[in-house]
């Protein structure tokens, strides 16, 4: 089932950690993922590692699920990153500030799977 | 060998306190760093050699003179080139960038501008009422967190300067001190505060508006609920803000990125410029990358302006039009030089796409999402484990990173300086 969800997205302590090490699979655990609170994961019907369609009018990106207890409902965190960055709102407001928080989207289940960081990359040199 | 005393060069808490076990040339123990530090210092797999991208689409290995070669063509044939990133790099290597810039008519811009470019907007409306970060651990009894998860982002910052330990008027550290954090859930650093309050997304200017009007006695004027906040919370908060002997404020980018932008900024410089007509307060940026503060500075000595549009001749300055992200969604950018940040993991897509068609080059040690786009690729030294060099603390204090271990790697001053040689005419100032 779908759930409409706030989005923000920020730093975490395993996405600064490999910030150097973009190309491993742990920089990509740490920020392929979006976390929400219980109850949207019950709205969605899905537990956490599954997979998830992220979309915002801007685009959207398929990342695992987490469970965040801190996240209030309807408030979806996904961590800074080119996953992040595929659904954020690129409008600067007049003072070069992207929407990195506060990005109107939806989640719904997928079988589709994440994107690895070079095959997502390649799709920007096409 | 040990090496005591050593700075770490990832955050902007510029840590100057690590011990470093270096043997054979290699770092394999770091002391007392966090696991951001510590991760940098212990290293991760590097770009093994320059790089040009060949007609198939393959980045193919170069010399570095061929790679600085063809980065200075690229420059040269550029009409409205873009230097970007400057953050995780040296004052030094900053300086050369600003130079570069100057030569071509390029717009030299940070990563401050997706971080806390912002900040400086409503710094420059409002001025900065701040303090140096020794004068927090000694004074400050009341520690407010506004949209920012140091324990995530900046893992010391607590033990070091904001929290636990004792300071000079603070002799019992932690219990000396209320540590308050605003943000719209509750993160790890929200958990081990006094107070919480979760207020609803994108309301930072709206709750700190009533926190103004509460300072100011106009508790009329603040309804019941606002933003998700209690009058009664706000109130509590207010009278702990007021009744404090040293306040600091430290923010993130729950203020920057939000809905209002350098308006919350603006409004909380206003807080704090109100709480300083009953206490004594100050307010200071976290700041990310361990020296975009450092850029703020170098920019602003050699050309007024934390970041600059240089195509006109003279310096100019207006975020919102020459900022990075507005140039590349206006897709004005025919080439860009980015050193020592990583913009194609960091901004949005329409910008990573129009980055990618154009000639990019880059300069850093670690292949990253930039690499999977660029078209030259020159690695370079670390600076503060492979070479030395300048950079700025958070709170605006300079410190000298060393040289931990050897290598062979140059630094990117010493690439700059050859590209700027390549790219300069006849009565360039190089």
């Amino acid at each position: 089932m779908k759930c409409d969800v706030n989005i923000i997205t920020g730093r975490t302590i395993d996405q600064g950690a490999n910030i150097d090490s973009k190309l491993s699979s742990d920089y990509f655990n740490a920020c392929a993922r979006c976390e929400i609170g219980a109850e949207d994961l019950k709205t969605l019907g899905l537990s956490e590692g599954s997979h998830v369609k992220v979309s915002t009018r801007f685009g959207s990106v398929v990342v695992s699920l987490a469970l965040c207890d801190g996240n209030p409902e309807g408030v979806a965190f996904i961590p800074m990153g080119p996953w992040a960055n595929t659904v954020v709102n690129p409008d600067t407001h007049g003072c070069g500030m992207p929407g990195f928080k506060g990005i109107l989207g939806s989640l719904e289940p997928t079988d589709e799977k994440p994107l690895d960081l070079k095959a997502l990359m390649s799709l920007y040199r096409e | 060998m040990e090496i005591t005393d050593a700075i770490c060069s990832f955050c902007g808490s510029l840590c100057d306190d690590l011990t470093v076990k270096v043997e054979d040339n290699k770092i394999i123990d770091v002391k007392r760093a966090c696991r951001l530090g510590a991760s940098k210092m212990l290293g991760h797999e590097r770009i093994n050699s320059p790089m040009i991208r060949n007609e198939a689409g393959i980045l193919e290995e170069a010399s570095f003179d061929s790679a600085i070669d063809k980065a200075s063509q690229i420059l040269l044939h550029a009409k409205r080139p873009l230097l970007y990133g400057w953050a995780s790099t040296s004052c030094e290597a900053q300086s050369k960038g600003v130079l570069l810039g100057e030569i071509l008519g390029a717009v030299v811009d940070s990563t401050a501008s997706v971080c806390h470019g912002p900040t400086t907007l409503g710094v420059q409306e409002k001025g900065l009422p701040t303090a140096s970060l020794g004068q927090i651990k000694n004074r400050a009894d009341l520690i407010i967190f506004w949209g920012c998860n140091p324990i995530h982002a900046h893992p010391r910052h607590m033990s070091r300067y904001s929290g636990y330990l004792p300071g000079f008027f603070l002799d019992r550290g932690r219990q000396n001190r209320k540590f308050v954090t605003v943000d719209v859930r509750m993160t790890e650093t929200a958990a081990i505060s006094d107070e919480f309050l979760q207020i609803e997304q994108g309301s930072d200017y709206v709750v700190l508006s009533a926190l103004r009007a509460l300072v100011n006695g106009k508790d009329d004027l603040v309804p019941d609920v606002v933003c998700g906040v209690s009058k009664e919370d706000l109130v509590r908060l207010s009278g702990m803000m007021r009744s404090c002997r040293f306040g600091a404020f430290f923010f993130g980018m729950g203020l920057t990125q939000s809905k209002g932008r350098y308006k919350n900024i603006d409004c909380a410089l206003s807080l704090t410029n109100d709480l300083n007509t009953q206490t004594k307060f100050v307010i200071t940026p976290l700041r990310g990358h361990y020296n975009v503060t450092g850029f703020g500075q170098v920019c602003s000595w050699q050309t007024g302006f934390p970041a600059v549009d240089l195509s006109r001749g003279a310096p100019y300055y207006n975020p919102g039009e020459m900022s990075a992200n507005d140039l590349l969604m206006r897709d004005e950018v025919d080439a860009s030089l980015i050193v020592a940040s990583d913009p194609a993991a960091h901004f949005p897509s329409t910008s990573v796409r129009n980055l990618a068609k154009m000639p990019l080059i880059q300069i850093d040690p670690y292949a990253n999402a930039t690499t999977e786009i660029a078209d030259v690729v020159i690695p370079t030294a670390i600076v503060g484990v492979e070479t030395e060099g300048t950079a700025y603390r958070m709170d605006g204090l300079s410190l000298r990173l060393r040289k931990l271990v050897d290598s062979d790697y140059p630094s990117d001053e010493e690439i700059l300086d050859k590209i700027i040689k390549k790219v300069s005419r006849k009565g360039d100032v190089c």
